[in-house]
Order: structure tokens, then C-alpha cells, then sequence
């Protein structure tokens, strides 16, 4: 498979220049750890006052430009949604990236994640895309918790 | 570029032995620098693990039928075979699953040794504050089981250091070495470094204070020549996958007196001379550590590997290897951005070379590098201690076998050489 099916500019552009990267104080950050390669992503979602709206992501971590650009992006595309719409978002996502190829990030809904589609068909790569997702999800769950 | 050795050694032909380096990868030749994560395997060996499954297939060790002795025959010859190949006689030489199958049953030796009923005295009993050397540069395989064992039995696991340039010195374990040391285990070539230690003077250090030393030569078996018993090592373990040979089989070599004094370690047929319903003695070893139908097929099949390994010649192979992990490192020092993990200078190497490329992770360079069909190995190598030891968090791995040659690697630090400017590094 070419490089290039992987490796879009969008891609290449957000693991340089990283949206959301930086942890604030407080939150209910989540780690996540991919013990195949090392890498460690910490991200904490953070909610409106009515504690149903997602005002932002913050991030820290080090790991591969796929890991670092979905992580980036996921913080571009789902700042402002509701709870519900980000459930929804993340389910879309995880499907296209497991696909293996077959289900495209559609670019109305996803915007510039839809540059990650190609992910999907590097089995090997999958989690590398995912593990800003599993850590916005826990954080996500934990923000919940912490309501009850 | 001078091309020293493949005048002399036959790597045309040596290739045509490999079925895998026929098929191309990503559209492109496949260029194999994985060999120390495993080998690829040689078509007569896959093709004498088939007939011997096909046509000659029996439980050994038992049964009084032509298939079962002449199975037999063909199975003690492969140990045979093995035991030759590292300087060993066929008793010397346990079948195992892998190398880490190895370490782990050697540590297991020493818990049933040193706990509850079981425990015994001899060199093989550990007591509270009995200390276990390791060292900085092991694969987790030759870390985790001596960590465990340590935990069990209240022993204190001591780590020699490494140099900043990845170099174990005699004088780094004497540092950690004293007269409660029962066991010092550590690596003949290390598999991030590529550096070859000091293994007899080590040992003698070790022996010095009646320790046991057990030696992890997965890296060193494939590549150089090697002949245990001269090394003086208690215990070695070597697996035939990487050594062009089949997976799921690897040997635990012994010397007489280690193999004697460790107990069994897993229980059941073919390993017993009497059995009552309360108890039973034991056959000596190999047979004390091998119940069960052992591995036929790939035993077979190792020593087909090692028998082409043989006809080539050891001293040639190594030299070819040595000569290409020479010019890999020659041709990746003065790379940009690129640092090797490991010196070169001063030490004996296999043709290995990791390195750590600023600015760009080690799964985008391996996947940079695989778009040209050029197959590395991306990671910490079952070795985080010695990364975090070495400042990063991982790595990318380029090692030869003996089907590499100069052109793959020149085109392979070629490639690399783009890899910070592709990910806008440079």
C-alpha cells in the first residue's frame, strides 16, 4: 500500500502542530498506554456548566504522527458537541477504523478526520488512531461518575 | 562503495534458499532486516519438516514398529545436530519451546529448589537476601522470570550497568557481584546494541563465587560461531526461529553437573525410569525435562536448518555479517538527526544496528521504510529497561542475515536517509 494512503499533508500537519495539546488543572484526565509500542496519551474532556456540552480537549502524549494527528484532530472536529453527538461521533469512528478499508471517514461529518480513513487499512495501525478515542471515552465515563 | 566479502561468499545462491525473498512486498523487493525478531526460513527445511510429517511420521521414544524406530533415530540425530552446532554433546542439549521457555525453566529449577517441600540444598536453593545478577541490557525474557523468581524466594535482583554506549564490562558486574551471588544471567549479544559481551571472563567472575551462569545466545547462535562448552557457561538458550528454523522450538543446553543437579521442572510421561502411586524417580537429563510427545517435526526441521548453515560454513557467514553490520553502521552514523544506540568502537558487533531518529516516531519510520519493502522491526524490542537506560522511548531496529546484502542495505540507509524530511523534520 502506498505511503501516501496513510500519510495525508492533514496528517503529517497535525502531528506537527497539535490541537488541544496541553493539560490544564483538574478534569478527569484518563491514561492510555499501547504496550505494543510504548507510546502514552493523557486527555481530559472538558464540560460546560450544564456538564452536557464538550467546550474542549486537553492532551499530552507521545507516540507515532498517526496516534499524535488523530488526537489533534479529535480535538478539532468534537469540541462543542453534546454528549450524546460525540457517543455517536466516536462509534462512527471506531467503525470506519475498523473496517479494514471498507467504510470511509465521510468528510461532511468527520471534516479533517476524514484524512485518518486511510488508517484502516493498516491493520497494525488501528489503535494507534484509536487511543486518543479509548482515553476521550474513559474521561468522558469518569466526568459522568463524577456527576452521580 | 568497496564490496569486501560477497566476492567470496556465495549470497546469490544463499538467497535462492529463501522462498520468502521471492515474494515482493508492497510492490517491491523485499528487503528482510528483521532477522533478530526472526528468521526466514529455508524452502529444503520446510519442505523436510513435510516429508517427515508426510511419510515418516511416528511417537518416538516408545512402540516397537519400524515407523517408531526409525522416527526415533531421525529424532536423536536433530539433537545431535543441535549439540554439534554450539559445541555440545546430544545429553547437554534440552528441547524447549524457545529461548524464554529456557530461562523460565531454569528459574523454575531454582523456585522448586528453594520453596515450600520441595526445596533442597545445593546450588540451586535460594535463600533470603541470595542475590541474582542481571544486567542492564536484557530482553525481558532473560529480566522478568529472575525478577519473579527473586519475589518468590526473598533473593535480591542486582543489575550490572551498562556504559552510555550500550558496553557491559567485566568490571560492572564484579561491581555487583559477591559472595551471596547464586546466579548471574545475561546476554551474549545483546538484541537492541548488537553488541557481543564478554562472556568467558564474566563467567569466571561468576564461577569465582560458585554462581550459576546462564547465558541468553538467541542473538549470538544464528550469528556467530559458538561453542558452549569452551564459553564455560552452566546453562544457554537459543531458538531455532531465528536460526532459520521452524517456531515453537528452541534448546536449553546444560553442562553435565548443571543438568544434574537442577530438579525436573514439568511433570508427566517419558521422563521416568518408576512410578507408584505415591511417588517416582527419573530418568537423567535430557529426558528428566522433557515429559511429553516432544516436538518431532520441528526438531526435524531445525536441523535441516543448521545442517545448510553448516554446508555454507559458520566463519563465512559470520564474516559476511559482520562485514555488512560494519558498513550499516559506517553508512547510518553520519545520517542527520539519526543516532545509533551502542558504540562500535571497541567492541565486538553482529549486524545489528538500532536507531533513534529525532523528531519521528519509530512506527512512522518503520512504516516509511516498509512502502519500500524494506522489513524492520519498530519498538523497544521486549527491552524497555534498557531504552529508558539509554534515554528514549524506542526504537528501530535494521538487523542482517545471511541472505543480506550490501546493495539492501545501502538502498535500506538510503531510504532512511529520507525519512525527517518526509515528516518534515528536515
Amino acid at each position: 500500500m502506498s505511503l501516501e494512503a496513510l500519510y495525508q499533508q492533514i496528517i503529517l500537519d497535525h502531528n506537527k502542530r497539535k490541537v488541544g495539546y496541553g493539560l490544564g488543572e483538574g478534569g478527569t484526565p484518563s491514561h492510555q498506554y499501547n504496550p505494543t509500542c510504548g507510546d502514552e496519551l493523557n486527555l481530559t474532556v472538558r464540560l460546560d456548566d450544564s456538564k452536557s456540552v464538550i467546550t474542549g480537549f486537553e492532551w499530552e502524549g507521545k507516540g507515532c504522527s498517526i496516534s499524535q494527528a488523530s488526537a489533534s484532530l479529535l480535538s478539532q472536529e468534537a469540541a462543542g458537541m453534546t454528549i450524546p453527538e460525540f457517543t455517536e461521533f466516536a462509534e462512527g469512528f471506531r467503525e470506519a477504523m475498523r473496517s479494514r478499508g471498507a467504510i470511509a471517514l465521510d468528510e461532511e461529518e468527520f471534516g479533517d478526520l476524514a484524512a485518518l480513513s486511510g488508517v484502516s487499512k493498516f491493520v497494525a495501525r488501528v489503535k494507534c488512531a484509536m487511543l486518543a478515542w479509548v482515553a476521550a471515552e474513559d474521561s468522558l465515563a469518569r466526568a459522568q461518575d463524577s456527576l452521580d | 562503495m568497496t564490496n569486501p566479502v560477497q566476492d567470496a561468499y556465495p549470497v546469490n545462491d544463499v538467497r535462492g534458499l529463501f522462498p520468502q525473498l521471492a515474494v515482493p512486498v508492497n510492490g517491491m523487493p523485499l528487503v528482510y532486516l528483521d532477522s533478530a525478531a526472526t528468521s526466514l526460513k529455508f524452502g529444503i527445511g520446510l519442505r523436510k519438516e513435510l516429508d517427515f510429517a508426510s511419510h515418516e511420521m511416528a511417537a518416538v521414544n516408545r512402540g516397537a514398529h519400524t515407523l517408531a524406530a526409525e522416527a526415533t533415530e531421525k529424532f536423536d540425530e536433530a539433537r545431535a545436530t543441535v549439540a554439534r552446532f554450539v559445541g555440545a554433546r546430544p545429553a547437554n542439549i534440552v528441547w524447549t519451546s524457545n529461548a524464554t521457555d529456557g530461562i523460565n525453566m531454569v528459574a523454575n529449577g531454582f523456585r522448586i529448589s528453594s520453596l515450600g517441600r520441595t526445596a533442597t540444598d545445593g546450588r540451586f536453593r535460594l535463600a533470603e537476601g541470595d542475590e541474582i545478577v542481571v544486567t542492564e541490557a536484557e530482553h525481558h525474557a532473560n529480566l522478568i522470570p529472575w525478577q519473579e523468581l527473586a519475589r518468590a524466594t526473598g533473593a535480591v535482583l542486582r543489575v550490572a550497568a551498562v556504559t552510555d554506549g550500550g558496553v557491559l564490562t567485566v568490571d560492572a558486574v564484579r561491581a555487583v557481584v559477591s559472595d551471596r551471588t547464586r546466579v548471574v544471567a545475561f546476554t551474549h549479544v545483546s538484541n537492541v546494541l548488537g553488541i557481543v559481551n564478554p562472556v568467558t571472563e564474566i563467567t569466571a567472575l561468576a564461577h569465582s563465587v560458585g554462581a550459576i551462569v546462564v547465558l541468553d545466545a538467541c542473538q549470538s547462535a544464528p550469528h556467530i560461531p559458538l561453542n558452549l562448552a569452551e564459553l564455560g557457561v552452566d546453562f544457554a538458550v537459543f531458538s531455532a526461529h531465528k536460526m532459520y528454523g521452524p517456531t515453537g522450538i528452541g534448546a536449553l543446553y546444560g553442562r553435565d553437573e548443571a543438568l544434574a543437579e537442577m530438579p525436573p521442572v514439568l511433570f508427566g510421561g517419558s521422563m521416568i525410569t518408576y512410578v507408584d502411586y505415591e511417588r517416582a524417580e527419573y530418568l537423567p537429563a535430557p529426558a528428566k525435562f522433557e515429559p511429553g510427545t516432544p516436538r518431532l517435526t520441528q526438531a526435524i526441521g531445525w536441523a535441516a536448518a543448521l545442517d545448510i548453515m553448516s554446508a555454507i560454513g559458520r566463519e563465512a557467514i559470520a564474516a559476511h555479517e559482520e562485514a555488512l553490520g560494519s558498513a550499516l553502521y559506517d553508512l547510518v552514523e553520519p545520517l542527520p538527526g539519526v543516532r545509533i544506540l551502542g558504540a562500535k568502537h571497541g567492541v565486538d558487533r553482529v549486524g545489528l544496528v538500532s536507531v533513534a531518529v529525532d523528531g519521528v516516531h519509530p512506527h512512522d519510520v518503520g512504516q516509511f521504510l516498509d512502502s519500500k519493502g524494506i522489513a524492520v522491526r519498530v519498538g523497544y524490542h521486549c527491552a524497555q529497561p534498557l531504552h529508558r537506560r539509554l534515554g528514549v522511548d524506542s526504537s528501530t531496529r535494521m538487523s542482517v542475515g545471511m541472505h543480506t546484502t550490501l546493495a539492501e542495505i545501502e538502498f535500506a540507509v538510503d531510504v532512511l536517509s529520507g525519512v525527517r524530511r518526509y515528516f518534515g523534520e528536515a
